[in-house]
């Protein structure tokens, strides 16, 4: 059940995705964009459902199978990016490896953000721009199997959105990734997404290539004014 | 003259009670901060009750349960030949339970401050609870944990209803400051219960002073590298 600003609500879908793609969640403020992507990470429970990535089942409430988040193989950025005030931008990145020893995709993920030259900042002393690098960088260091980003640039001025778009399109061809994004934000949805899913009230309303499944959509704009 | 040996005992039951109290403190405080167990209210206010509690009550009732003629006391004595009345030993157990809400008042606030998204984060990549909490939940609250140490070990240093109870007053085993305070007061030899209560109280306005410098430079540096 979600909890919504018209009270509770169920998220009730369900859907398949190919690797390698881009899927955009689309849809508006309480439609569920943020619990679906929380239930794929493992933050938040479902109270039934299935979910397998890769051949692996991470949830099977038949089966009593729910993967831990820590053994899910995601990479995850926050709304509020969630970067650790104590480490400096390589130690966020140093943080997030499996195997500590090998940094050579650290030194790879700061040059491919453009982070070289803050790598020794803490995470208060960057624009709001930076951060949301770091923070991608972060949930990429570790290669995962998907990845999962919860409105990125919702707290970005138009300008810094456009460019931190290129940002994530380079990571996610670069690295190949599975990626899906939370958005309700429709320019930055066709701009990114090979595919995506319209999600209202708890359900899946449309499903597609963004660019015809926004194409029927009008601009409506009422104007009052007295005179 | 001055005998130095009731403010050693202060410092040192204070130091091993702070040290211990530390190591109790931070997975009992993460587990209150972070238990979603409805029974965790109940912990909390037993944790809690030392604060409103009178000393004497708490004192009485250790000096009960540490008595040989009671089943503790008794279990105590016969197992483990250990005794707690009267003994150093008993004032840190004491100790331990008296201080332990001012050790994990200020770590509890300190976890709860953080943003639930640093440990999710953490989650996603991969890390345990334990890796979590030592490589970034204890660092971004250095603060409270400095808070609480040096509560504690203030709180400890003016601990007096439950010493009397429970320690007595045997010089160099239980007799410490505050209770040398006030055997002189009761022999009125007031010149020398001065001099130990000036150093308490300077040791109190130092410690708070430390405490207050520590945040104020925290809160200021914690933006830089």
């Amino acid at each position: 059940m979600l909890h919504t600003a018209q009270g509770l609500r169920a998220l009730d879908l369900g859907f398949q995705w190919r690797q390698g793609r881009l899927l955009a969640i689309y849809g508006p403020s309480g439609a569920g964009k943020t619990t679906l992507l929380r239930i794929l990470a493992g933050l938040t429970a479902a109270d039934s459902g299935f979910i397998e990535v890769e051949g692996e089942t991470w949830l099977d409430s038949d089966r009593r199978i729910n993967l831990p988040t820590r053994r899910r193989s995601i990479g995850f950025v926050f709304q509020d990016f969630a970067l650790f005030p104590n480490l400096t931008v390589r130690q966020q990145l140093e943080f997030a490896l499996p195997d500590p020893k090998n940094k050579a995709i650290v030194t790879e993920l700061l040059s491919l953000m453009e982070l070289e030259e803050f790598h020794n900042l803490r995470p208060a002393l960057l624009s709001g721009g930076q951060q949301q690098r770091v923070a991608l960088a972060r949930a990429i260091a570790r290669r995962p199997r998907l990845l999962l980003l919860d409105e990125p640039l919702s707290a970005l001025d138009d300008e810094m959105r456009n460019k931190l778009q290129d940002y994530i399109l380079t990571a996610h061809r670069h690295y190949q990734l599975t990626t899906f994004l939370v958005s309700h934000h429709l320019p930055e949805v066709l701009r990114l997404a090979d595919e995506a899913i319209v999600l209202e009230n708890g359900k899946i309303t449309a499903q597609g290539d963004p660019a015809d499944l926004f194409a029927g959509r009008t601009i409506t704009i009422t104007i009052t004014k007295n005179t | 003259m001055i005998d130095w040996q009731p403010l050693w005992l202060s410092f040192r039951l204070a130091g091993i009670t702070t040290l211990l109290l530390f190591f109790i403190a931070v997975p009992l405080s993460y587990w209150l901060a972070y238990s979603r167990q409805r029974w965790k209210v109940a912990v909390q206010a037993i944790v809690s009750l030392p604060m409103v509690l009178p000393p004497t009550v708490l004192g009485f009732y250790l000096l009960l349960a540490f008595s040989p003629s009671h089943a503790f006391g008794r279990f105590l004595d016969h197992y483990l030949d250990t005794r707690l009345v009267f003994t150093f030993p008993g004032l840190v157990v004491a100790s331990l339970i008296y201080s332990l809400p001012f050790m994990t008042g200020p770590i509890i606030a300190g976890f709860s401050s953080l943003s639930p998204n640093l440990r999710a984060a953490s989650r996603t990549l991969g890390k345990s609870d334990r890796t979590t909490l030592i490589r970034i939940l204890l660092p971004n609250i250095r603060p409270s944990l400095i808070t609480g140490a040096v509560l504690c070990f203030a709180h400890t240093i003016g601990e007096f209803g439950v010493v009397m109870m429970i320690g007595g007053s045997i010089p160099g085993q239980t007799r410490v400051a505050s209770v040398a305070i006030y055997d002189e007061v009761q022999s009125i030899n007031y010149s020398l219960a001065n001099h130990y209560a000036i150093a308490l109280l300077a040791f109190s306005f130092a410690i708070l002073l430390l405490v207050y410098l520590v945040n104020h430079h925290f809160n200021h540096a914690s933006t830089l590298p």
